[in-house]
């Protein structure tokens, strides 16, 4: 038996040699606790590699091409880069205090960074790592949403209760939506059309139109036997067709996933404890949740909204990011 | 002069926000706020009993601006926010020695147009200006009192409390007692009318929660100095000695709100035994080491500002300043009514740093709230307790509920 094992395997490993552009993406999840990035494989689920990094991680992206992650150090103060060639620390970024999440704009150029402890979202240019601008927000900002065809930026503050809307061409608020108590994450449409921002406290989702910058709708969940406190948004993804959106609901251990033409809740995804961020693999197969109390990822297939397998990361991992080429 | 003004505190904008808010004004397309519109102020009291207080351990003694750092902290916030919106949030606050007359301070106050007072009061100064307030549209935000009387018999429809009760406070602890499965306790009280209710209060949270208390006993106070050079010496032996006749018990509670004994308690017992209440592991509002659910940025901004950790009493008073702040952004409004309507509506809740949204009991206008228990290091836990059930809010199994409730809001 052993052996049937060894030369399933061996199979195993040859197909995915063979079929080696096909879809393998690293997955890369902050551990806010360990202070550790876990690199996991896609397709195997496997750790692939344990990065030490700086002090209590969370907000992680990636470059456009794939080479670097880009990961809030919020202890430490700076924004650390890792090649993903070598898995190494190679430089940092002047990130501003405590920074906590951020967003890379459009064209690969610019990095939008909230400093949780200055009311202020600072704008790095990446090429020569200087502070381009310091727009001052509201108390706490956190969630950073961009436009897909760069032209505005959306910062949510957590106390002031509000997303504000910064033009990325003067780097200044041109509108501030009130939305539910502390508002977590912004995430726009990829026609632009609509923003959606969660609020942890508040319970809800709100859509806000992105010509109008009003609320136009509020998204709220109800699961069956839980209290309505424990059920708590803060990641939110919207598939590439605009169609279906993924709504991570912290202590309520669910992923809800939601009509994002009609705003109806469709189902909820078990996961695992205080699910709090979420990443597509590039080719929108999976979707995968970071559950923070279980130390835990969850894949979930895009397909069927099915739960396909959790893999143990590191202590409370929060944020992951997926590269965007397939590896091998 | 039957009150004296010590300051005076009008928190303004700082120049660098009036700029910023003048160069968005130009940019504001936002339909609610249009560029010609003026800065309406909301202006908060806040009045206080003070007096010097000991303490048993120095590093016990209350702040000079306990509380009151918490309100500044928060009106900060709102004028945060209120520089998008074009508020303006201020404070005034005023102190008057503890059972003086509190009146003549009250109506200077409104006078200078507040309209919401934070008061951090004995319950008999509360009393004397609960229903002068009401007829005056004044809300008033309890930060201080823990008093179940407030809440129960002599309940206000214009007096909102963000300070938990005794009652909550003792539901807290015991619901970790229980958890624990630590169910055989031993009270010592101390002589003074907060040590009596306080032990009351545990009293009655055994009875709720299944906990026994064993034995009781009574720490009288006989006016010895809180501290000597040479103090340790004798309460390292007399502690032991009190504590000797006590039956068996899986915890020794103490009720001590007047700093007469509790802080000697542990490690001094007769029996090696953990000590909880008033000393050791103790409840409260807030925990100056909580830095769960966002409580890091409170807790940074606080320090920052104020040069030390912030307090229970400094989190009941922030909280006060950001419901009205809420109320007033939420409302685009700084006018009293349209405050009080929001905060009194069924939806309302605010976010304070504690996992779940605050709400109000509108039976008696309590704030419901997780209770933290820390031992002076470290949260040790925070109650709801998993398992204590409601069918309306687990934070309801916590103090006097609806059903049991004394208070009729007239």
């Amino acid at each position: 038996m052993r052996r049937g094992l060894r030369v399933l395997l061996a199979g195993v490993v040859a197909a995915v040699w063979q079929a080696a552009p096909a879809a393998a993406y690293m997955v890369y999840v902050s551990n806010e606790k360990d202070n550790t990035v876990t690199v996991v494989d896609s397709e195997t689920k496997e750790v692939v590699r344990t990065i030490n990094v700086g002090q209590r991680p969370r907000g992680i992206t990636i470059s456009h091409d794939g080479k670097f992650v880009y990961l809030c150090a919020s202890d430490d103060d700076t924004i650390e880069i890792i090649d993903t060639a070598t898995h190494e620390i190679v430089g940092s970024l002047p990130s501003g205090p405590d920074p906590e999440l951020f967003v890379l704009s459009p064209d690969g150029k610019t990095l939008y960074v909230a400093n949780e402890d200055d009311n202020l979202v600072t704008v790095i240019d990446l090429e020569t790592k200087h502070v381009l601008a310091e727009v001052p927000v509201g108390v706490e900002p956190e969630g950073m949403g961009v436009s897909p065809d760069g032209k505005s930026m959306v910062n949510t503050s957590e106390t002031t209760n509000m997303a504000h809307f910064i033009d990325t061409a003067t780097n200044e608020i041109t509108h501030n939506v009130l939305v539910d108590s502390r508002p977590r994450f912004a995430e726009f449409k990829p026609d632009n059309s609509e923003v959606w921002v969660s609020a942890e406290i508040g319970g809800t989702v709100s859509v806000i139109d992105n010509a109008t910058r009003e609320v136009k709708h509020k998204i709220t969940f109800e699961i069956p036997g839980l209290r309505a406190e424990a059920i708590q948004p803060v990641g939110v993804r919207i598939t590439a067709d605009g169609k279906k959106a993924y709504v991570a609901l912290g202590p309520a251990n669910r992923v809800a996933v939601v009509n994002a033409q009609t705003y109806e809740v469709e189902s909820y995804v078990l996961v695992g404890q205080r699910v709090w961020q979420l990443a597509f693999t590039p080719d929108q197969k999976q979707i995968i949740s970071t559950n923070g109390v279980s130390n835990d990822i969850t894949f979930i297939d895009v397909a069927t909204d099915e739960p396909t397998q959790s893999v143990t990361v590191g202590a409370m991992p929060w944020g992951v990011v997926v590269s965007p080429n397939s590896r091998f | 002069m039957p009150f004296f003004l010590v300051s005076l505190i009008s928190v303004f904008l700082a120049a660098s926000h009036i700029s910023e808010a003048c160069a968005q004004e130009s940019s504001q397309a936002n339909r609610a706020v249009q560029p010609e519109q003026q800065v309406s102020e909301v202006r908060l009291g806040y009045l206080r009993a003070y007096a010097p207080q000991l303490a048993l351990s120095v590093l016990d003694v209350p702040p000079r601006d306990e509380g009151i750092a918490g309100a500044n902290t928060a009106i900060n916030d709102n004028n945060t926010t209120g520089a998008f919106l074009n508020q303006k949030f201020t404070l005034d606050v005023v102190e008057v020695e503890p059972n003086e007359d509190v009146v003549p301070a009250f109506n200077g106050m409104v006078s200078n147009g507040v309209r919401s007072l934070l008061v951090d009061l004995s319950v008999a100064q509360l009393l004397s200006i609960a229903d002068l307030a009401r007829d005056r549209d004044v809300l008033i935000f309890n930060v201080g009192a823990t008093d179940d009387i407030l809440r129960e018999e002599e309940c206000r429809a214009n007096v909102f409390h963000t300070v938990p009760t005794r009652s909550m406070l003792a539901d807290g602890l015991a619901q970790y007692l229980i958890w624990k499965q630590w169910r055989r306790w031993a009270l010592i009280y101390g002589s003074h009318e907060p040590d009596r209710l306080f032990a009351d209060a545990l009293r009655r949270a055994a009875t709720r929660f299944g906990g026994e208390i064993v034995a009781e006993k009574e720490f009288a106070d006989t006016g010895t100095a809180r501290r000597t050079d040479s103090g340790v010496v004798q309460i390292q032996r007399q502690m032991p000695v009190f504590t000797q006749d006590l039956p068996e018990y899986d915890v020794l509670l103490v009720a001590d709100e007047s700093e007469v004994f509790g802080t000697y308690l542990p490690f001094r017992t007769w029996i090696p035994r953990p000590v909880a209440g008033t000393a050791g592991l103790t409840p409260s509002a807030w925990h100056p080491a909580s830095e769960q659910w966002g409580g890091t940025q409170i807790q940074n901004r606080f320090a920052k500002a104020n040069g030390r950790r912030m307090l229970s009493k400094d989190m009941a008073a922030w909280t006060a300043v950001r419901i009205v702040g809420e109320a007033a952004t939420r409302t685009q409004s700084a006018a009293s009514d349209k405050i009080a309507a929001f905060i009194r509506a069924d939806d309302f809740s605010i976010a304070a740093f504690k996992g779940q949204k605050l709400t109000f009991r509108k039976w008696n206008w309590q704030l419901r709230q997780p209770i933290f228990l820390g031992d002076g290091r470290s949260v040790v836990s925070t109650s709801p307790q998993e398992g204590f059930l409601h069918q309306v809010s687990e934070l309801d199994t916590l103090g006097v509920d609806q059903p049991e409730t004394k208070c009729v809001i007239k």
